[in-house]
């Protein structure tokens, strides 16, 4: 499958789970080639990942400094392992990912802002959460070098995977310093009174 | 009178929701390719080039531009000399069941929207809108539409007196709130006149057009001008890292309205602008 290097300034290399020293360093603006471990998660699984969490049940996957991906995949179709593999919006899962976060998540992947509740939960425990290319489902799934579904198949587009993925492109949007990368690039090119 | 075989229909629209979720439109990768000229943001830039790179592989490899494979909407104009053999509504549904699974498309509708949200495996029930017109012959428009931009919609009954100055802000503020979640460079559908639902229906149709060819009626395409250059100057840019591109175009489309009504819908289109359409 096609390496594709990043365009426009140089990204950096980061290992999925991702270190504390590591995500210490990042900040909002600043370009990843994720590789490593990332579970897919949407709302449907955000809501039994919770639920399993209220009541003390066992969780798919052991939540301690890994990194979610806001994703549903279209299915795999013959000779691939995904099909299309894009970020789905992030602020549908706000409610859930304080408690995420609180229970040992330490990185998130998706589109858009967040809210300052979300912003805040991501400076007290430590965490990041990055953005990537909103509907470019096809080029994104050729980082994808292993993929399995390990929980809640009957959910279907909506269960968890776990992916493995190569050079996987990525943009901090939300560090641990409060930085936000939307707020900081919206304000170079807003022109006159809103 | 023209006969036209469900079974035809059904074909049809199997191929377009495959086509249409493999091959991004020459109108809007025109559009995505003059905004990687004029952008000014780094990141703005990136992204544009990605999407058009995204286009590429996803026609070449037959796979979605976009795992949200959309709710399947379909435009159906049907000569009133047209003659259906077989039930109309299921003959689409069939095709969309067909496309999605043949396709492999992502399955993204559910049952029981409020409560047990039970999804229903095979992308159905598509959302078709039937309009009778003159003639013989079946136009057949599929456009699976994703919940990112779809989620961003708003419908607003302002006061007469809001004006022009009212339609402006409304769709600033929408533009604004949707940030990078609707998936930006959009095209802005904008529904004015009608009632609240046909507002909305005008809205829709008008993503249709092809990206940014302006209504054929000068002050509706000034409006459609001032607009895109509102939000254009809001810095969101693709996908929300900021920029001057936040969206390609600005469809708008007017009808009459009640006196006491100024009814105005504001659909959002992400720039994985989807829609393809046959002649039967």
């Amino acid at each position: 499958m096609p390496q594709r290097p990043p365009q426009g300034g140089s990204a950096i290399n980061i290992t999925s789970p991702i270190e504390p020293e590591i995500i210490e360093k990042l900040t909002a603006g600043t370009k990843v080639l994720i590789s490593g471990v990332v579970y897919t998660a949407r709302d449907a699984a955000h809501q039994r990942l919770i639920q399993a969490l209220e009541k003390g049940e066992r969780l798919p996957f052991d939540l301690k400094g890994q990194t979610l991906y806001y994703m549903g995949p279209s299915p795999a179709p013959p000779g691939r392992l995904i099909g299309a593999a894009g970020p789905t919006t992030s602020r549908r899962l706000d409610a859930y990912t304080p408690r995420l976060l609180a229970a040992g998540i330490r990185a998130m992947i998706g589109k858009g802002n967040r809210p300052p509740e979300v912003r805040e939960a991501i400076k007290q425990h430590k965490a990041v959460y990055f953005v990537t290319i909103g509907g470019a489902g096809a080029l994104l799934s050729m980082s994808v070098r292993k993929a399995k579904v390990i929980a809640y198949d009957d959910l279907g587009a909506e269960a968890i995977w776990q992916l493995e993925v190569k050079d996987f492109p990525a943009i901090v949007a939300n560090d641990i310093h409060g930085g936000d990368l939307f707020e900081q690039e919206k304000a170079k090119y807003q022109r006159g009174k809103k | 009178m023209k006969e036209i075989k469900a079974s035809a229909i059904t074909q049809a629209v199997a191929r377009l929701c495959q086509e249409a979720n493999f091959v991004l439109g020459e109108d809007v990768l025109a559009a995505l390719k003059k905004a990687l000229k004029t952008e000014e943001s780094p990141l703005g830039k990136e992204v544009l080039s990605r999407l058009i790179e995204n286009a590429g592989i996803a026609q070449k490899e037959q796979l979605p531009l976009c795992q949200d494979c959309g709710t399947a909407v379909v435009f159906l104009e049907i000569g009133q000399d047209v003659h259906i053999i077989g039930d109309l509504y299921a003959a689409v549904e069939e095709g969309v069941r067909r496309g999605y699974a043949q396709g492999y498309l992502r399955k993204s509708i559910v049952n029981k929207p409020f409560s047990a949200r039970i999804n229903t495996k095979d992308n159905t029930p598509p959302v078709t809108h039937v309009e009778i017109v003159p003639g013989e012959r079946l136009k057949i428009t599929v456009m699976p539409k994703g919940a990112g931009a779809e989620n961003i919609t708003k419908l607003a009954m302002l006061k007469p007196g809001d004006g022009k100055q009212g339609i402006i802000d409304l769709v600033v503020k929408t533009v604004d709130e949707g940030g990078g979640s609707s998936c930006p460079p959009l095209i802005i559908g904008l529904g004015i006149g009608g009632t609240a639902e046909k507002a909305m229906l005008l809205a829709k149709k008008a993503l249709l057009r092809k990206v940014a060819e302006p209504n054929p009626d000068a002050e509706t395409a000034g409006l459609e001008k001032e607009v895109l250059n509102r939000v254009n100057a809001l810095g969101i840019g693709p996908l929300g890292f900021g920029g001057r591109t936040t969206a390609l175009a600005v469809h708008a489309e007017v009808m009459p309205t009640h006196i006491a009504s100024l009814p105005v819908a504001v659909n959002l289109q992400c720039h994985s602008a989807r829609h393809k359409e046959a002649v039967l």
